[in-house]
C-alpha cells in the first residue's frame, strides 16, 4: 500500500525517469579500500584493476638510533617489483629484494569481494599463496646443498572490510614455512596474525598501520630476551595522481612476508625504527574492447 | 495465421505512431576534459544512460549512473570515481528540463529538427541550469538526440588540484549522443 501511494505522488511530479528506471541496484564490488595493494608491508584486500600493472620500488632505511649515518638514510635496502592485475579476483606479482638477494612472487585470489547491490558481501575474503627464493651463495659451499633450502613459502587469508569511505580494516591470518632454519630450535612454520588499516583523511591522503602477531616464531637468546619482533608499521599514504607514495616507520626491513615476519630485528621499545617508503606507479598495459 | 500476423503488424505499427513518450536505457554521453597540452587524453563515454522524452508534454529527462563511465585507463575511472565526482556519495547525474520549441518537432514525421533544451543538471550534489542547442532527428519511428555543452567543474563543486591541472581541463565538453524507442505504455 505504501508502495503504491509512493509511486503515484511519484507520477504526480512528472518524473519521466521512474517510468524505465526499474532496475534494481546492480552487485557492485567495492573498490578503494586501501590506496594500494599493500597495506604497507602486509598484502591488503585491495585489488588491481584488470589490465593494469603495477610497478612499485620499495625502500627501507637503516634504524635512525645508528650513530653517524644521518638517522639511517645512509643505509638502504629495496626490493624492486612488477604486480598484475588479471581480473577483478584475480592478482599476480613478482619482485626481488636486496636482502639476502632474495626473489618472492605469489598469487592472490578472491573468492568473495565486499559489494553491494544485489548478492552484496559485507567483507572480501581473500587467499594469498607465495613463496621466496633467497639467491645467496650457500653459506657452506663444501656440503651438499639442496637447491630447497633456498625456499620459504607462505599462505595467507585477507579478511577486510571498508566499513566507511574513511575507515578500512583487515585481519590476515598468515603461515610462513621455512624449508631450512638456521638453528635446531626455530619453528619451520610460523604462524603469525595480521592487523591492518586505514584511516583516510582526505581524497588524497590517509593514515595507515599494518601489525603481524607472530605466535610462535619469536626467538629468545641465552638471558630469555627476544631476538625478533612483531612488525609494526605506520605511515602515510599520498597519492599524487599517477603515483602513490606510501611513507612510514618500521621495526622491520623485510619487503616480502618471510623477511618481515620472521625476521624482524628492530625493537620499537629501543626505537630501533626505521623509515622506509612504497613508491607505486600503474601503467595500463591491455585495453577492454 | 495470416490474419493473425496482420493484426500483430497492424497493432504494432498504431503503437508506434500512437507512441508519446520515447525512451532509451542504452544512451551515449561522453565527456572529454583533456586540458590544453594534457600527453593523455581525459576523456569518459557511458553506454547506459537513461533518456525519456514526452514529446507532448515536451519534457526531456536524462539519468546517468557515474560510475558506468568508461576509461581508457582503469586508473583514471578509479579516481574518477573517488576524487573527483565522489560516485558513492552522488551515484546519478540527472537532467531535467524541456524542449523549448517543441512545437516545431513533427515526431511522426522523418526529419531532422534543431532543437533547443533549457532545464536543470544535477551532479555532484550542485544543480545547475543549462540551456543548449541540439538536434532531434526522426527516422523510422525512433528519435535520435544528439546535442552538446559545457559543464564548468567550478559550478559543480568538482575540484581539480593543481598537481593535475596540466591534464585536467576546468571544464568538460559533454556530448549527448542517444536513440530513443517507443515507450509502450
Amino acid at each position: 500500500m505504501i508502495l503504491l501511494t509512493s509511486n503515484a505522488v511519484k507520477a504526480q511530479d512528472k518524473d519521466l525517469l521512474d517510468l524505465v528506471d526499474t532496475d534494481k541496484p546492480k552487485k557492485e564490488v567495492v573498490k578503494n579500500a586501501f590506496k594500494s595493494i599493500r597495506v604497507i608491508n602486509g598484502h591488503s584486500m585491495e585489488f588491481l584493476s584488470p589490465g593494469t600493472m603495477d610497478f612499485r620500488i620499495l625502500h627501507r632505511f637503516g634504524q635512525f638510533n645508528i650513530p653517524n649515518t644521518f638517522a639511517g638514510f645512509d643505509q638502504a635496502s629495496m626490493r624492486i617489483g612488477l604486480d598484475f592485475g588479471v581480473t577483478r579476483y584475480l592478482q599476480f606479482g613478482f619482485g626481488r629484494s636486496t636482502f639476502k638477494k632474495e626473489f618472492d612472487g605469489y598469487i592472490k585470489l578472491a573468492p568473495i569481494r565486499q559489494s553491494t547491490g544485489h548478492h552484496a558481501f559485507p567483507a572480501t575474503i581473500a587467499l594469498v599463496g607465495g613463496m621466496t627464493l633467497n639467491s645467496l651463495p650457500y653459506a657452506d659451499p663444501t656440503i651438499h646443498n639442496y637447491f630447497s633450502s633456498r625456499l620459504a613459502y607462505y599462505g595467507q587469508v585477507i579478511i577486510g572490510r571498508k566499513f566507511s569511505e574513511g575507515i578500512t580494516l583487515q585481519v590476515t591470518p598468515t603461515i610462513v614455512h621455512n624449508n631450512i632454519v638456521p638453528l635446531a630450535s626455530q619453528p619451520n612454520d610460523v604462524y603469525a596474525v595480521g592487523f591492518g588499516g586505514r584511516l583516510k583523511m582526505n581524497k588524497r591522503t590517509a593514515f595507515t598501520w599494518d601489525y603481524f602477531y607472530v605466535l610462535n616464531g619469536i626467538q629468545k637468546d641465552a638471558n630469555n630476551l627476544p631476538l625478533n619482533f612483531n612488525p609494526l608499521s605506520v605511515g602515510v599514504d599520498i597519492e599524487t595522481g599517477g603515483h602513490v607514495f606510501q611513507l612510514h616507520v618500521s621495526n622491520s626491513a623485510g619487503m616480502n612476508e618471510r623477511a618481515f615476519i620472521t625476521e624482524t630485528t628492530g625493537d620499537w621499545k629501543k626505537f630501533d625504527i626505521r623509515f622506509g617508503f612504497n613508491l607505486s606507479r600503474i601503467f595500463q598495459i591491455s585495453h577492454k574492447k | 495465421m495470416k490474419l493473425s500476423i496482420l493484426l500483430v503488424a497492424a497493432l504494432s505499427i498504431v503503437s508506434v505512431s500512437n507512441a508519446q513518450k520515447f525512451f532509451t536505457k542504452t544512451g551515449k554521453i561522453s565527456f572529454d576534459a583533456t586540458a590544453p597540452k594534457s600527453p593523455e587524453n581525459i576523456t569518459g563515454v557511458n553506454k547506459t544512460s537513461i533518456c525519456v522524452i514526452d514529446t507532448k508534454t515536451a519534457d526531456i529527462q536524462f539519468s546517468v549512473l557515474m560510475k558506468g563511465f568508461e576509461f581508457e585507463r582503469a586508473l583514471m575511472m578509479e579516481h574518477f570515481n573517488e576524487n573527483y565526482v565522489e560516485s558513492d556519495k552522488f551515484n546519478k547525474t540527472t537532467f531535467k528540463g524541456t524542449i523549448t520549441n517543441n512545437e516545431s518537432i513533427n515526431y511522426t514525421k522523418d526529419g531532422v529538427y534543431p532543437a533547443k533544451v533549457k532545464g536543470k543538471l544535477d551532479m555532484h550534489g550542485q544543480s545547475k541550469d543549462i540551456e543548449t542547442e541540439g538536434k532531434i532527428t526522426v527516422k523510422a519511428g525512433k528519435i535520435e538526440v544528439s546535442a552538446s555543452f559545457i559543464a564548468q567543474f567550478d559550478d559543480f563543486k568538482v575540484v581539480i588540484p593543481q598537481l593535475v591541472a596540466d591534464k585536467v581541463a576546468k571544464f568538460a565538453k559533454i556530448v549527448v549522443d542517444c536513440t530513443l524507442d517507443p515507450l509502450a505504455k
